[in-house]
């Protein structure tokens, strides 16, 4: 069984979906027992990355939420 | 499709620095000199080098395959994905071990996927290209129980004469419904409000004189 890369597993996802891959940064820490995730692009991205209605941001929060309960743990992803 | 317009003292010059811009190798792209750099004399009249350098077209199929490769690893639930060829669009099957993982509670993991599969793909290519995700038959299964539902809740409407919402779902499976239930004299079928909460009314049919 592979080993969950939730940092990885985030930027994947969205250097896939933007213009600017190089300006893409994740950043990890805990908060209480939930571990909480800081994701930025270029200004440029915003949009890409949470979609109409927030539809984009919502399925890369459904896959990592996904990937997380997998391992039992409480996942936070936080657009910044 | 990215591309850039650069100019240098060289066209060597030009072409690296334009694959820096696209963060490309030189086999991902294709270059067109538009001026040759040239030599002017003591310095005045000379001309850079403009080059045009746009990246080549990815096979759509193999990045959609090697993206959720990638992303299927690092959630930690690896699977082998094959392709299964049909006229109308490229549908991707998911295999692996903890498959139910990658499904999630009512396909919202796998819908997920393969919306971000599309985009993915579609980020790259210059025609919209549609892709469709499947985990252990899922889909079928799913239209199969949803098919199921409807038949069971027409009945009901039928019989009871009463209007029946079914649960939000997206539009793939509101139209499952709505195909089902086509060709029954009684009911009749729309769909209500606004997505994602979206969902199919079933409804006794007024009759008209």
């Amino acid at each position: 069984m592979g080993e969950t890369m939730i940092a990885e597993l985030i930027e994947t996802i969205v250097k896939a979906l933007v213009d600017h891959p190089e300006e893409v940064r994740v950043t990890e820490h805990m908060d209480g027992n939930k571990l909480v995730y800081q994701l930025s692009v270029h200004s440029i991205d915003m949009g890409k990355v949470i979609g109409k209605q927030g539809r984009v941001a919502k399925a890369i929060r459904t896959v990592v939420n996904a990937a997380g309960a997998h391992n039992n743990k409480q996942i936070a992803l936080e657009i910044v | 499709m990215k591309q850039t317009t650069v100019t240098g003292k060289t066209v060597e010059e030009a072409v690296s620095a334009a694959l820096i811009e696209l963060q490309a190798s030189r086999e991902e792209v294709e270059i067109h000199v538009l001026e040759e750099a040239k030599r002017g004399f003591f310095g005045f009249g000379g001309k850079q080098a403009t080059v045009a350098v746009s990246l080549k077209e990815k096979d759509p199929v193999a990045y959609a395959i090697a993206f959720l490769q990638e992303v299927t690893e690092q959630m930690g639930v690896p699977v082998t994905i094959s392709l299964q060829e049909s006229s109308e669009d490229i549908a991707l099957q998911l295999a692996g071990e903890k498959i139910a993982i990658l499904i999630g509670k009512r396909g919202q993991t796998l819908n997920a996927l393969q919306y971000l599969t599309n985009l993915a793909v579609n980020q790259y290519s210059d025609h919209y290209v549609r892709i469709s995700l499947d985990a252990e038959n899922y889909r079928q299964r799913r239209q199969e129980s949803l098919e199921r539902l409807a038949l069971h809740t027409a009945q009901k409407v039928a019989a009871t004469l009463k209007a029946v919402a079914l649960e939000p779902m997206p539009s793939n499976e509101r139209k499952i419904i709505h195909l089902a239930l086509r060709t029954n004299q009684r009911i009749e079928t729309t769909s209500e409000g606004v997505e994602p909460f979206r969902k199919v009314l079933i409804r006794p049919k007024r009759i008209k004189n």
